[in-house]
């Protein structure tokens, strides 16, 4: 017979609310990141890699 | 010859979810954007084994991943940035309460072990299937499945007990302190 202590009823919703609460947390922590953009640190290197010729990969991988 | 501009725009429309996936690893700001670079020139350097069409965010996410994975190989396990840096550089400041709320959970998730916090981020918050997040951290899906339960269990417990905290005087005190409930 299944029989369900008000503590363990309490313990599963409790453990929903915070499986949601995590959830909500974890992405809250890594939005704060994304929504940071692209530093401009970031855009320069890739408009500098993509300005010098002798970076260009698909030069390098017939030279080398 | 010019790199495709969209392979471009694709690197970086990748990089905001690269920082937060890179911070999530090293807990610190320079170190995860030094790693962001890092994997950026070595994308940029290998672009060829890249084949157009298929998931770009992937491909960098993988890269980033390994090279993380040998560093810390190599300096075994360093302090992690346990408050300051990452605070210090956030760009919305959540209001008082909530953002009490916020730096215990970066401290909960800053518990778990790697293979766990990774699996669960890359699955939780950065939006990859388990199927793609098994395909970066190069193990089954199974696995992957196990670390994010592993990951989540902990992370109850852990919050359980500051839930805990939150039931008892503390809150209504704590309510009072912050002027949430009028008077």
């Amino acid at each position: 017979m299944q029989v369900q202590s008000p503590g363990e009823k309490t313990g599963k919703i409790l453990n929903r609310e915070i499986q949601a609460k995590i959830g909500q947390q974890l992405r809250a922590v890594y939005n704060d990141v994304v929504d940071q953009g692209v530093p401009d640190r970031f855009a320069d290197l890739l408009s500098r890699l993509d300005a010098e010729p002798n970076n260009q990969p698909s030069d390098k991988e017939t030279q080398e | 010859m010019s790199l495709n501009p969209s392979v471009r725009d694709a690197m970086l429309s990748a990089v905001p979810s690269l920082r937060a996936f890179a911070i999530s690893l090293c807990g610190n700001v320079d170190r995860a954007d030094d790693l962001v670079q890092e994997t950026l020139l070595r994308a940029w350097a290998n672009i060829h084994s890249f084949e157009p069409g298929t998931n770009m965010s992937a491909w960098l996410f993988t890269i980033l991943r390994n090279l993380f994975r040998s560093e810390y190989r190599k300096r075994r396990r360093e302090v992690p940035d346990g408050d300051g840096t990452y605070a210090d550089t956030m760009k919305t400041q959540p209001e008082q309460s909530s953002r009490v709320e916020f730096e215990e959970f970066r401290v909960a998730l800053n518990k778990l072990p790697t293979d766990q916090r990774e699996a669960l981020v890359l699955v939780g918050a950065s939006g990859f299937s388990y199927e793609e997040a098994a395909e970066i951290c190069g193990c089954a899906v199974g696995t992957i499945k196990s670390r994010v339960n592993r990951a989540r269990t902990r992370l109850a417990e852990l919050m359980a007990i500051e839930s805990a905290d939150d039931f008892g005087p503390d809150r209504e005190l704590r309510a009072v302190l912050t002027g949430g409930s009028g008077s």
